[in-house]
């Protein structure tokens, strides 16, 4: 038995999602391992961001079941809950294939909005701190010092006071991640956070993705094309094509699968068995 | 566009050649005829072949002197030669003291201004405490509301109504009707703000048209046309301003003037602005405010944060609409006499343009449109017909220089170690 089928953070069971008569999602079924990175690759258009969506409640799915399985047991059946909630309860995070930070407002501000929940808690839903009660400012130099950890984490303490939208696009990625990660999730879900990344960016990526795994008590889920970062850091990889599995596995696993070498090539199975025949006589 | 310094002759006159035919085709039936009636009491066709040359005929200099002007590089201002970095620096200097200068003068008005000034005082003011409302919805949540006067309107109809059917005093009223208000808010927030942009301002106009037809048509219990006349002046926390026994002169050993009432309203309504700005700035502070921005920069990223974007729609409207309602209140006992007429739809463009020109968002740039918007309109009062012109020319003109207001910068609400204010071209408008 694999180790992540064992205490799943993530159980994904029969998940299909259509668009009218465009099947996006085919019954796929996969598990998320808890602390673990789990990658899901495949070519473009295979389904890999739709399932995204579903997991974060971006889209409904059409048929299937997500649960979902924090550390002290608590569950909840994604699909029946609305975005918000997902994050909110779930503890769910999410990045964006295209960032999306709140470009008007200061990196230090973006991190701080992503404690909002439990910052209104703090300010007892806006009356207590209106009335500048100790309490919230309390809770406020909590959520900075969480902030400044998160920015030290991803190197960008001294930009802390500059808009968000000033950043280059690296750094944009990088507070993305550090606003997820104020939330403290259970799940962090990474939409291809090596796009348009330099090659020692993505390094300093892999770096901060196995920190993440090793410090905080969060699971990762990412899609990704870079096979750099995918086989550099993931524990597990699932693979997709036309919106159905074609490989699950270890890194090592799915290197060698031949449907996934053909779904990559652009060519029918065969044709990479007779290409390695001809390599490894 | 030809290039800077290169002056083509011939390409201007063209241009003004083809500005003169539309000036012809447009003044020709407008200007260039006139229907009088004669002495046998018929229509008569008089023809003014001379006044319609002559506006012909400036319409065509005019262009061909921008044209020319144009070609010569005259228009192509760089603000950056004429204001160096330097200088720009120390406006941002002093314009930290705009709001502290403001606010001193808005204080001390009363002690010299006559009776005239304290009046227009008191208008703007109102307008302000309007713009500072608003400002939360549009400004900050980013949602375009086309019918705040709505909520001006419930504020207004709830005291008048109120002190009308149960006797209440104003201080008792006001909570009430920034409560009813609010209520109001909700409630038209609820099936409308899943819409966006364009939709949400086309169904938040109907709503404040909506509002004003119920009131006309409602008769017997709002006026009607009518309106609603008597409105109880507000006293002295139970002193009223009469000349004579337990009046506010008396009391305080003071000779009776009516201006006593009118130096009384203005401080209210500047302690109802300031509470608005205080409330304002305090909650931008607050996560519901930081949430409101968010949201305003981009909403699907902050449902992926957690944040009930419903809800805090919603508080934006409330807070904005119960502003809107202690206004409401406020005006109702100035005036002593309400009709629907006063909250008609050029209302919600007013306080809107109020917002928009000052830099949505900003507090400080809100007051100053509101004094320069209201101020100015009534300094025109002589020229009636052409200061809605003026006004005109005056908003295209701040929109072509500022399009984002006059202050479009934004104040980060938390800083770690300095802070930076944010540049207007970064700050996302309402499109949500």
């Amino acid at each position: 038995m694999n180790p992540w089928e064992q205490d799943p953070i993530l159980d994904l069971q029969h998940l299909t999602m259509r668009f009218g008569g465009l099947l996006a999602v085919d019954d796929l079924s996969m598990q998320a391992g808890r602390r673990e990175i789990t990658a899901v690759i495949g070519p473009n258009g295979a389904g890999k961001t739709t399932v995204f969506n579903c997991v974060t409640g971006f889209y409904r799915p059409s048929e299937g079941m997500i649960r979902l399985r924090h550390a002290d047991g608590a569950e909840f059946l994604l699909e029946r809950l609305p975005d918000f909630r997902i994050a909110k309860l779930g503890r769910v995070a999410r990045t964006f294939q295209n960032v999306r930070l709140f470009a008007g407002m200061t990196v230090l501000e973006n991190l701080l909005v992503s404690q909002h929940n439990e910052l209104m808690r703090a300010s007892g839903y806006t009356l207590l701190g209106l009335f500048g009660l100790p309490v919230y400012a309390h809770a406020e130099r909590a959520a900075i010092e969480r902030a400044k950890h998160w920015l030290d984490r991803v190197g960008l303490t001294s930009r802390a006071d500059d808009p968000a939208g000033d950043l280059p696009y690296g750094g944009q990625r990088r507070v993305e991640i550090a606003r997820a990660m104020c939330m403290e999730p259970e799940l962090l879900c990474l939409d291809e956070p090596a796009a348009g990344l330099n090659p020692r960016e993505s390094e300093e990526l892999n770096g901060l993705l196995l920190r993440i795994r090793e410090e905080t008590r969060t699971s990762i889920l990412l899609i990704e094309h870079d096979m750099h970062v995918v086989m550099g850091i993931s524990d597990h990889i699932v693979v997709l094509e036309y919106g159905r599995k074609i490989a699950d596995g270890t890194p090592q696993q799915v290197r060698n699968d031949d449907r996934v070498i053909a779904a990559y090539l652009g060519v029918d199975e065969d044709a990479v068995e007779d290409a390695r025949a001809q390599v490894q006589p | 566009m030809a290039s800077p310094s290169r002056i083509d002759l011939a390409a201007a006159l063209k241009d003004a050649a083809v500005a003169a035919a539309i000036a012809l085709g447009l003044f020709g039936l407008l200007v260039g005829l006139r229907t009088e009636a004669s002495s046998t009491s018929e229509l008569e066709l008089l023809p003014r072949p001379l006044l319609l040359a002559i506006m012909v005929a400036a319409v065509a200099a005019g262009r061909l002197l921008i044209v020319l002007l144009y070609q010569s590089g005259a228009f192509e201002i760089d603000t950056g030669r004429f204001i160096s970095s330097d200088t720009k620096a120390r406006i941002v200097r002093l314009s930290r003291f705009a709001g502290p200068a403001l606010l001193l003068f808005a204080l001390a008005m009363p002690f010299s201004a006559d009776r005239y000034y304290l009046d227009l005082g008191i208008l703007v003011l109102t307008y302000v405490m309007l713009g500072w409302g608003l400002n939360i919805v549009v400004g900050l949540a980013g949602l375009l509301d086309l019918g705040y006067v709505a909520f001006y309107a419930v504020g207004a109809y709830s005291y008048a109504l109120m002190a009308q059917y149960t006797g209440l005093s104003f201080w008792a009223c006001l909570p009430v009707a920034g409560i009813l208000a609010a209520f109001w808010g909700v409630l038209l927030g609820f099936p409308v703000l899943r819409l966006r942009g364009d939709y949400l301002a086309i169904v938040t106009l109907a709503f404040g048209e909506i509002i004003r037809l119920v009131i006309i048509n409602w008769s017997s219990f709002t006026g009607g046309p009518n309106g609603i006349t008597g409105i109880p002046r507000p006293s002295f926390f139970g002193i009223p301003f009469i000349e004579g026994e337990g009046g506010f002169a008396q009391t305080f050993g003071l000779e009776f003037t009516p201006l006593h009432r009118i130096v009384f309203l203005y401080y209210v309504i500047l302690a109802l602005a300031l509470l608005t700005n205080f409330v304002t700035i305090r909650l931008r502070r607050l996560p519901i405010g930081r949430a409101w921005e968010a949201l305003r920069e981009d909403e699907i990223a902050c449902r992926s944060l957690g944040i009930n974007t419903t809800n805090t729609k919603l508080t934006a409207f409330a807070i904005g609409a119960m502003f809107g309602g202690f206004a409401g209140a406020f005006f109702a006992t100035r005036q002593g006499f309400i009709s629907p007429e006063s909250f008609a739809f050029m209302e919600s463009a007013l306080i809107l343009a109020i917002v928009v020109l000052g830099g949505m968002g900003s507090q400080v740039g809100v007051a100053f449109a509101a004094l320069v918007m209201i101020g100015g309109f009534e300094l025109f009062r002589e020229f009636a017909q052409a200061r809605v012109l003026l006004f005109g020319m005056a908003m295209v003109a701040i929109m072509v220089w500022r399009p984002r207001g006059l202050v479009a910068t934004r104040d980060p609400s938390v800083f770690l170690t300095e802070k930076k204010t944010i540049p207007a071209e970064k700050v996302a408008e309402g499109r949500t």
